[in-house]
């Protein structure tokens, strides 16, 4: 059955957005959208490097974006500069030499595009094996941290003065989601990778009355945008990881109609 | 200053005037009580906050003992918040010592929580925020801020005054040993702000709990205060405020509003800081504090002070 192409496309974008929910509930509590972008942008320098060293792609991406991670975390620290600049500069700068390993590459031709938006019919069994483990370990580290960084993200000075591993938490989360994406780059791509993280949590926001709820119905949301957007790509011939995301949003624009109470 | 008083074991209260001179208005009260190392919660020694080249506080040392209320008062930017987050681990001090008895539990409720549409959070939901509590103690501390109607709302929707009280319900769940409150009562109406300062009053006496407590007004700090301590980047001056309001010679210094029974401790300078903290003799009056900006708020206070039905308010809630 795992030699169906379709069928591994559909356990592997079960499995990323199982854990893009709460991964991106967070993104969007903490307001870092734009992180997850800034991330997304370095992971074009991550898979080129990988290419150059012949190592993993998604091993790449997870080594270049932890990087990053810290790396803004020590300017946010000294640097008298807004976020956003930082961001700007980090994303762009990352992206840049990305393109310029790239050219490095006289060997094999890059498909760029299958980066840039993602091929997740072209899973291999070994991509699915990867991603479960990873998706696994992301998941179970991020109950661990759950309340620690629950608490920072509610408030971070009360979390400070009443937790001990406040720190700890919040770096273990970066490192966390430089995971996530370095996995689910492979079903939606680079450009589109923050809309996984993003979208589905927006949309779990009206549903749910706690923060636990949100990150479980954003899993469920996600789940519901993959097998749309397959089943559409497969109906259509649409490219599969666009439709995930337009699926996404349609989920997004459903809800907003609905009428719900108000919590 | 005045080394051999305090190894003696005596109080002191001080008012310093220009620069560290001394205004010659110190006076020896009464002998403290002999500090017992047990009592000691937090005890803050010579700290020292600076940040890219700018001294937040200077050299500010304080104590908090078991049973006892500490506020903190001084104008805006004097350091107050700096203080207590330093004392808390919440940033870090350039100089100094913070030393806690072993296993010190803490309650802090910070000055500001902006609270995130984003994250749908029940009142019950944020009463578990940093330690999973059992509904049973959810719903005795909700009960003993007068809040545990609002258990099931959303935090976003709850008014200035409610969302103190659960914020000191959430503090006060975890049976803190010290309770640190930065501005418990900004933002909220007179009549809220009385009830919190009574029901402060309660949680020390009821759980002999510490208190350090930051006051968002110069003039009044709540009646209960045990030792007060007036910021200005350094320690300008602390100590009792009832013995301060019985005492002859602060009688005239701070008025005979000080001494009404709600043990209002009116606190006035002789010289008022300018906005980078350097001294500037004051000609009129103490009231003219640049920074202060709560004087009708202070005199509708005093006015419902000398009410007499508050009056009793206060003494039963005590």
């Amino acid at each position: 059955m795992l030699d169906d192409f379709l069928v591994r496309a559909l356990l592997v974008g079960t499995c990323i957005a199982l854990v893009t929910g709460p991964f991106g509930c967070f993104v969007v509590w903490r307001r870092m959208a734009y992180f997850g972008d800034t991330m997304a942008h370095s992971a074009l320098l991550g898979i080129t490097l990988a290419l150059l060293f012949e190592v993993n792609s998604g091993l790449g991406v997870f080594v270049v974006a932890s990087l990053l991670a810290i790396v803004l975390v020590m300017l946010q620290r000294r640097a008298d500069l807004p976020n956003d600049t930082l961001l700007g500069i980090l994303s762009h700068s990352t992206l840049a030499l990305g393109l310029i390993v790239i050219g490095l590459l006289t060997r094999a031709p890059v498909d760029v595009m299958a980066y840039l938006f993602g091929d997740v019919l072209a899973v291999t069994r070994q991509d699915l094996l990867l991603t479960f483990a990873a998706g696994a370990v992301a998941l179970t580290m991020l109950l661990f941290i759950w309340r620690p960084l629950l608490a920072g993200t509610v408030n971070e000075e009360l979390a400070r003065a009443e937790c001990s591993n406040i720190q700890p938490a919040n770096i273990a989360f970066l490192v966390l989601l430089a995971a996530v994406i370095a996995i689910a780059i492979k079903i939606v791509g680079i450009l589109l990778i923050t809309a996984m993280l993003v979208i589905p949590a927006a949309t779990a926001r009206k549903l749910a009355r706690s923060p636990e709820m949100m990150a479980v119905m954003a899993s469920a949301l996600g789940v519901l945008a993959v097998w749309m957007g397959l089943y559409s790509s497969m109906t259509w011939d649409t490219p599969a990881g666009p439709a995930i995301v337009v699926s996404a949003l349609l989920l997004f624009l459903v809800c907003q109609v609905l009428p719900l109470k108000k919590g | 200053m005045l080394p051999d008083f305090e190894e003696k074991g005596y109080s002191r209260i001080g008012l310093f005037g220009y620069d560290g001179e001394l205004t010659s208005r110190v006076c020896i009260l009464k002998p403290a009580s002999p500090p017992t190392d047990q009592s000691i919660l937090i005890d803050v020694d010579n700290l020292t906050v600076r940040q890219r080249g700018q001294t937040l506080i200077d050299h500010v040392s304080l104590q908090v003992r078991r049973g006892e209320i500490v506020t903190i008062i001084g104008p805006n930017g004097s350091g107050k918040s700096t203080t207590i987050k330093a004392m808390l681990g919440i940033i870090k001090a350039s100089s100094g010592r913070v030393t806690k008895l072993p296993d010190l539990k803490i309650g802090y409720v910070p000055q500001k929580l902006e609270i995130n549409w984003s994250m749908p959070l029940t009142v019950e939901r944020f009463m578990r925020l940093t330690e999973p509590h059992s509904d049973d103690s959810i719903v005795a501390a909700l009960t003993t801020t007068g809040v545990q109607k609002l258990a099931k709302r959303e935090l976003a929707v709850l008014s200035g005054g409610e969302f103190q009280r659960v914020l000191i319900a959430r503090a006060m769940a975890s049976q803190p040993d010290l309770l640190v409150l930065d501005e418990p009562v900004q933002g909220v109406d007179f009549n809220a702000e009385l009830e919190i300062y009574q029901l402060i009053a309660r949680l020390r006496d009821q759980h002999d709990c510490g208190i350090l407590l930051v006051s968002h007004d110069l003039h009044i700090v709540m009646a209960e205060t045990d030792t007060v301590v007036c910021l200005n980047g350094h320690v300008c001056c602390s100590g009792s405020p009832k013995a301060v309001t019985n005492s002859d010679q602060f009688q005239n210094l701070f008025g005979a509003r000080g001494a009404e029974a709600l043990a209002i401790y009116k606190h006035h300078h002789d010289h008022k800081h300018g906005p980078d903290g350097e001294v500037i003799p004051d000609s009129r009056d103490g009231h003219s504090h640049p920074e202060h900006s709560h004087q009708g708020h202070a005199d509708h206070g005093h006015s419902h002070h000398s009410n007499p039905d508050d009056q009793q308010d206060s003494r039963t809630a005590s």
